[in-house]
């Protein structure tokens, strides 16, 4: 869906893109990962059209990205609003209507998202008149009125209620099941884990690893294993992550060098075994691997 | 699909139209406007308030003045009546005011005036004063003339009046054209002021809505689906626009009451007042050397042409301006530091005006209708004087040239200025966004 190279972009001295490497693959729910600063808004912006890039290029469905391709992008970005002296109605047809749709498409296709979400009384009330949460739905919705290929979400759950991120995640789900490919980008690392299928992790300007969510967290193992006992068991001192109960026995989280295959067979002996699994490491696990001893090969 | 550019006019435009404070002022301005015509000339011809005064004239100063149509003047005799009496005397009366003038020694004229009072029931009204002061000069400087042996009527006499005809010369005996500066002075008065006042009305509305933008937060979403400059311009000429249909409402609206009021309701005012001028001001002038001469000598096509090609030159040039200044900041309180070296070029021209009307050819003058930032104003002020041609055109060439130039710079600013929040913007680091 969208592919960068070599993507550079600076503000006076300052470099906030030097050389950004990414691909986007069609139809998956990409999380853009990094800490504040890192260059995600940044690239979001270039890939939105509203800055160019100093050099580099991006594409879009395997060609440059041109300018009626914002048609096809529907982005929430981090600093989001609405107009508080515009009725709620108005400013969505608005808004659907920049990205260039009718204004009968865009009155048909607000009307069924007003009914899916829940928000039909809201359409005659002045913004300023809403709730925060009701108000994050008609952003959501302006959105995604336009039915676009690509959706980018710039942080998008910061300052959404626990409510409105379920119902929000679910439609981005169900919007991509029917086709969208999904850009998140946070720097909460955990809080898209579970949804994301690829990620990109970025820092300082710069792509440190990307590619299948899976993939990555295979490829940065490393040597963690969690075995449950029923009763506590001694394992040696220095391999002990950590050691707690759970509701089935004793957990202990180990960081070994090999296969501990002695100690399952010791473990297993005795009978005290119940479960045992490998641990991969989270994706700020994975990140802070990445800054501390730099990012490892696919050939791993 | 209608281009982007357009729908954000539209929403400029209609958004602004529907507020309630579009409506009072659009509507109530004409009304002010049409009063401010209108009462001057409706209270000028008022039955005027009849007082009657009291005088106790000692040294007999004003005696056989009986007063005008709008004040009595009475007599105590000196005789029967000292200060404390005649004011006891105005207490009991119908009388509204008692004048005292004391003899003093000698008949003193010096003495007298710096002695003479004057008592209300009310306050004392400027007119009265002014008249009573006014006939007491008039009689002192007769005995002062008397008494040097000098006779008032010779130095009456001796009084001149002096009126000038002045004309254009015109290329061809004959071509003369009637010289009408006290119109020409006040038309481009009025039309150099009007032009300061839609600018600055204007285009701090643009620098409102980018930051109201701005402050909502709507302004990425925006500048998502169009380019930043487009959101600029739109902005620009969606407000210019509601500029150009309010003064269009004013003008229909102002001339419609000055018509239905001065034709119907007090025609024979009006017919009064084309001669006396529009303050009361004494155009006694403008009869003698010929009215119509005078205004046939504007080229008002030119002036209204000017006006329009003016008002929207410096409406485009400052609003870019204020555009680019209110995207550089996060709340309209932080404006003061750029607002000043924006707005001092207006307020510069707005200021000499006067020496501008004076000279409309000066040196002065000539320079300040060259700058983009003084001319919409100072050319203004100038045309209906009459100005060369290459004048006008050079002006005209370089403030739309400046426009550009000043959009392309403001539209950088711009682009960069509505990201950045919470950032304390300095002038070196707005000069930095130019090279972003």
């Amino acid at each position: 869906m969208i592919t960068a190279k070599e993507v550079t972009k600076h503000y006076g001295e300052k470099i906030a893109l030097g050389g950004v490497n990414l691909n986007i693959p069609k139809g998956s729910i990409y999380g853009l990962l990094g800490p504040n600063g890192a260059g995600k808004t940044s690239f979001i912006r270039i890939m939105n059209q509203i800055n160019a890039p100093d050099s580099g290029e991006i594409l879009f469905d395997n060609r440059p990205l041109q300018i009626k391709d914002i048609s096809s992008i529907g982005y929430l970005p981090e600093e989001r609003g609405l107009y508080k002296k515009m009725k709620v109605g108005e400013q969505v047809l608005y808004l659907a209507k920049l990205k260039g749709l009718t204004t009968a498409q865009a009155k048909e296709r607000a009307r069924m998202w007003f009914d899916r979400l829940d928000m039909r009384s809201f359409w005659d009330k002045k913004v300023e008149d809403l709730s925060k949460g009701m108000a994050q739905k008609v952003q959501f919705v302006t959105t995604v009125l336009h039915e676009p290929e690509l959706l980018i979400f710039d942080e998008p759950f910061t300052g959404f209620d626990p409510i409105n991120t379920n119902l929000i995640k679910n439609e981005i789900k169900r919007l991509n099941s029917e086709g969208a490919t999904v850009i998140f980008s946070t720097h909460r690392m955990e809080s898209v884990e579970e949804i994301c299928d690829h990620i990109g992790l970025i820092n300082n300007g710069a792509v440190m690893v990307e590619g299948p969510l899976l993939e990555i967290r295979k490829r940065y193992k490393d040597g963690t294993y969690s075995f449950t006992t029923t009763v506590p068991f001694d394992f040696e001192k220095n391999t002990v992550v950590s050691q707690g109960e759970s509701h089935t026995g004793y957990q202990t989280v180990l960081k070994l060098d090999d296969y501990p295959k002695n100690l399952m067979i010791d473990l297993v002996e005795k009978g005290q075994l119940i479960a045992f699994e490998e641990v991969l490491p989270t994706v700020s696990d994975i990140f802070i691997d990445i800054v501390q001893n730099g990012p490892k090969q696919h050939s791993l | 699909m209608r281009s982007p550019i357009l729908l954000i006019i539209e929403r400029e435009f209609i958004t602004r139209v529907r507020k309630k404070t579009f409506l009072v002022i659009t509507i109530i301005a004409p009304v002010l406007f049409a009063a401010l015509m209108i009462v001057p000339g409706v209270l000028a011809s008022l039955p005027a308030d009849h007082k009657n005064i009291v005088v106790l004239d000692e040294p007999a100063l004003l005696l056989p003045e009986v007063g005008n149509d709008q004040f009595a003047l009475d007599y105590l005799n000196p005789k029967e009546f000292d200060l404390a009496l005649a004011k006891d005397y105005l207490r009991d009366s119908d009388k509204d005011a008692l004048l005292y003038i004391p003899a003093g020694e000698g008949w003193d004229p010096d003495f007298i005036k710096r002695n003479i009072l004057l008592y209300g029931k009310e306050d004392i009204g400027m007119e009265l004063q002014g008249f009573i002061e006014n006939r007491i000069e008039d009689k002192i400087n007769r005995q002062k003339l008397l008494k040097q042996g000098v006779d008032p009527e010779v130095v009456n006499q001796a009084k001149t009046q002096v009126n000038i005809k002045s004309f254009t010369l015109g290329e061809e005996d004959g071509q003369d054209e009637t010289s009408a500066t006290p119109l020409k002075m006040g038309l481009g008065y009025i039309a150099g002021m009007m032009i300061y006042f839609f600018i600055f009305f204007y285009s701090v509305q643009v620098m409102r809505g980018v930051i109201e933008e701005k402050t909502s937060r709507i302004v990425e979403v925006i500048i998502s689906s169009v380019r930043p400059y487009q959101l600029m311009l739109g902005k620009i000429l969606g407000i210019g626009l509601v500029g150009v249909v309010q003064f269009l409402i004013w003008i229909i609206l102002s001339s419609l009451i000055y018509v239905v009021v001065s034709q119907f309701v007090y025609p024979e005012i009006f017919a009064q007042q084309v001669i006396s001028g529009p303050n009361g001001a004494d155009l006694s002038v403008l009869e003698t050397t010929g009215i119509f001469d005078m205004v046939s000598s504007i080229n008002f096509p030119l002036v209204l042409g000017g006006f329009v090609f003016y008002f929207f030159g410096g409406y485009f040039l400052y609003s870019a301006l204020f555009a680019a200044l209110g995207s550089a900041i996060d709340q309209e309180a932080d404006s003061q530091q750029f607002m000043l070296p924006v707005t001092a070029p207006l307020i510069i021209a707005f200021i000499t005006a006067m020496n501008v009307i004076q000279e409309p050819n000066g040196q002065l003058a000539f320079w300040m209708s060259m700058i983009p930032l003084t001319s919409p104003i100072t050319m203004m002020i100038r045309l209906p004087f009459g100005i060369p041609l290459w004048e006008i055109a050079l002006s005209g060439a370089i403030l739309v040239a400046s426009f550009f130039a000043v959009v392309g710079i403001a539209s950088k600013i711009y682009r960069v200025g509505i990201l950045m929040y919470g950032k304390k913007v300095t002038w070196k680091e707005l000069y930095k966004w130019l090279k972003y």
